[in-house]
């Protein structure tokens, strides 16, 4: 058994988020982390390794400096790392990355017992929707928002959150899951990881390696192959440093209620 | 079924709702749903019909409602293998289901089930899907007022806008509401979005309408072979206190609760209820004992993003501001007029939180009773 894990370098929100005239996002001017879902979603991998001695592979697709990462992540106990890049690669939405990051799921092999990990969704976008479009196109089934996953033989049990309670739900591998914080408490880096951590292979996907698969066309990857597109991007109106209602009675409370319910929060 | 050709635009009419249903029960953003896709409809000259799908008494149950609020359509597909969601058997029917009629546009709430089912339909369609929308137009005249209202873009690039497109245009908030994006799927067809629960607004009951709903039933044509898992169990939960990170609305306090601190928490508490949303606080008011650790926000608490932020007594030291100053909308009541909460806070009002919250609690019925 093995379990592929795919992770995302994402900008850091957690810091100030910093915007560019033309409304899109100043990326070079921000941090960059793993994303926090993904790193659950590693965790749980490394617990099936330490429990069944299985291997752990994580993937990416991005730059070439995301390689930092995938180390980061073999030092945390990873096996190995598959990085995925490619200028025909860039500009695709959650419909041609799915295409590309399945197509390198199946070259780095699929087997009968083999689990597909994902976070539920990265913070850059929060569109929660590659991991089920990976799922679709791998042809397996899919359980997202685990809270709890466990692995007997090639049976998958999973604790799946919604908003008012959960289900549990049961499954064969090949399967994918898509992990929410809830499920655990990533570990760190050990001292003996980080020191072998460039001992281990991290293979670079490119569209060569890639390109005889039938879910690489010109029409399903990148900017071409993406078919939704940024119509306009912008930012809200600048937050005034606020308004002061005008007493604290009755009516003020009116007057705020009024207006949370003309910006649709309540 | 002839090859799905999802190129050929011409072919797609229609706006399409998937009514989410669990366990017999009707979501109720089903209903915003509804409503807003009657007025996309309207605004196309089209059809809106919703796409049911659950165990046996679903169509009996719910098609006048949904007609009632916008549905001139409802197609129901009843089988005991839909009775519990399961992607599998729900993407199938719907996959099949879009084939065969081709609507041109399809929205599916974005709950935990909808942004599961969602995307698996969209990989298996080849069509885009936009996540998590708050706002949608095809006029384009309409899409420009929105802009005016909610966007710094310059008048010259809506003025520059095509008028006669009649792509859905699909907005969303990105990084908790910093960056806007309106997001087309111009080349594929249905154009698909999940919106978030709570942001359109539901229309009025119309009994004419829901006598008149034309309700369609179809098969499932569900094998066990077609589903690849199995539900053993459904649990009902309350919800959980502290989850401060995924909350859309919190209610915090801080040392300004002092003199009555059970009276200060249980105030909060009826005003988060009253709102949906869960009770957080200040360090000062989790040093002090008075709520545990998990209940932080700030910067060595929790940072929160939700889509209100209620601050109740609390001053606003910067620590406490890094970890709730980009929260949608803030609402601070404080004692003393220069607190620096108010700098960060869009509505602030200066009083006593003892004597204005109970007033707040009462205006918010109102304001929901008036929706």
């Amino acid at each position: 058994m093995k379990v592929i894990v795919c992770v995302k370098q994402v900008p850091d929100t957690s810091g100030k988020v910093a915007v560019n005239p033309d409304g899109t996002l100043n990326r070079a001017s921000m941090a960059t982390i793993i994303n926090p879902d993904d790193k659950n979603a590693v965790e749980a991998a490394l617990t099936l390794k330490d429990n069944t001695g299985c291997e752990v592979v994580v993937v990416t697709m991005g730059p070439p400096p995301a390689e930092g990462m995938l180390r980061e992540l073999i030092a945390m106990g990873a096996d190995r790392g598959v990085l995925v890049s490619g200028r025909e690669f860039g500009g695709s939405d959650t419909f041609a990355t799915s295409q590309i990051l399945a197509a390198a799921i199946k070259k780095i092999g699929l087997e009968a017992d083999d689990i597909v990990l994902c976070g539920r969704q990265a913070i850059d976008g929060d569109t929660a929707q590659v991991g089920s479009q990976i799922a679709e196109k791998l042809d397996i089934p899919q359980i997202s928002y685990a809270a709890d996953i466990k692995v007997e033989g090639t049976k998958v049990t999973v604790k799946r959150m919604l908003e008012d309670g959960h289900m549990t739900i049961e499954t064969q591998t090949p399967c994918l899951v898509t992990c929410i914080k809830e499920l655990n408490e990533p570990r760190y880096m050990s001292v003996g990881g980080i020191f072998d951590c460039y001992k281990k292979p991290v293979d670079v996907y490119d569209y060569n390696t890639l390109k005889d698969d039938p879910l690489i066309e010109v029409d399903t990857i990148g900017l071409k192959g993406s078919p939704t597109n940024i119509f306009k991007s912008f930012t809200p109106p600048q937050k005034g440093v606020g308004r002061m209602l005008e007493g604290a009675d009755k009516n003020t409370c009116a007057e705020l209620a009024a207006e949370l319910l003309k910006k649709h929060i309540i | 079924m002839a090859e799905f050709n999802n190129t050929n635009l011409a072919d797609f009419s229609g706006v399409w709702v998937f009514c989410e249903q669990r366990q017999g029960e009707l979501q109720p953003t089903v209903l915003e749903l509804i409503s807003e896709a009657r007025k996309l409809a309207d605004d196309m000259g089209v059809e809106v019909c919703g796409l049911l799908l659950g165990g046996k008494g679903v169509g009996e149950k719910m098609a006048k409602e949904l007609g009632a609020y916008g549905a001139d359509k409802v197609i129901v597909c009843e089988d005991d293998k839909l009775e519990t969601f399961t992607t599998d058997a729900y993407a199938k029917v719907i996959c099949d289901t879009v084939m065969d009629r081709k609507p041109e546009i399809m929205l599916i709430a974005a709950t935990n089930i909808g942004r599961d089912l969602g995307p698996r339909c969209a990989a298996r369609l080849h069509t885009g899907l936009t996540a998590d929308c708050t706002h949608l137009d095809v006029d384009v005249e309409k899409y420009v007022s929105f802009l005016k209202e909610s966007s710094t873009l310059p008048q010259a690039q809506l003025d520059a806008l095509n008028r006669e497109d009649r792509n859905l245009k699909m907005t969303r908030p990105a990084f908790g509401g910093h960056l806007m994006a309106t997001i087309i799927c111009p080349r594929f067809r249905p154009q698909m979005a999940t919106v978030r629960p709570g942001v359109l607004k539901k229309g009025e009951y119309n009994e004419a309408k829901a006598n008149a709903v034309v309700v369609e039933n179809i098969a499932a044509n569900l094998t066990d072979a077609d589903i690849k898992t199995k539900v053993t169990e459904i649990v009902k939960e309350a919800k959980e206190m502290v989850d401060l990170t995924g909350a859309e609305v919190i209610v915090s306090v801080g040392r300004g609760i002092s003199k009555d601190v059970e009276g200060g928490i249980n105030l909060a508490k009826q005003l988060a209820d009253e709102l949906g949303g869960i009770v957080a606080g200040s360090r000062a008011a989790v040093d002090a004992g008075w709520l545990t650790a998990d209940h932080q926000v700030g910067q060595t608490g929790k940072t929160v993003r939700p889509r209100l932020y209620i601050a109740l007594g609390i001053s606003g030291a910067i620590q406490h501001k890094a970890g709730m100053q980009d929260s949608e909308c803030i609402v601070a009541v404080n004692k003393a007029d220069a607190a620096p909460i108010f700098e960060c806070a869009d509505y602030g009002i200066c009083g006593d939180l003892f004597k204005v919250v109970p007033l707040m609690i009462d205006a918010i019925k109102e304001a929901k009773a008036s929706k």
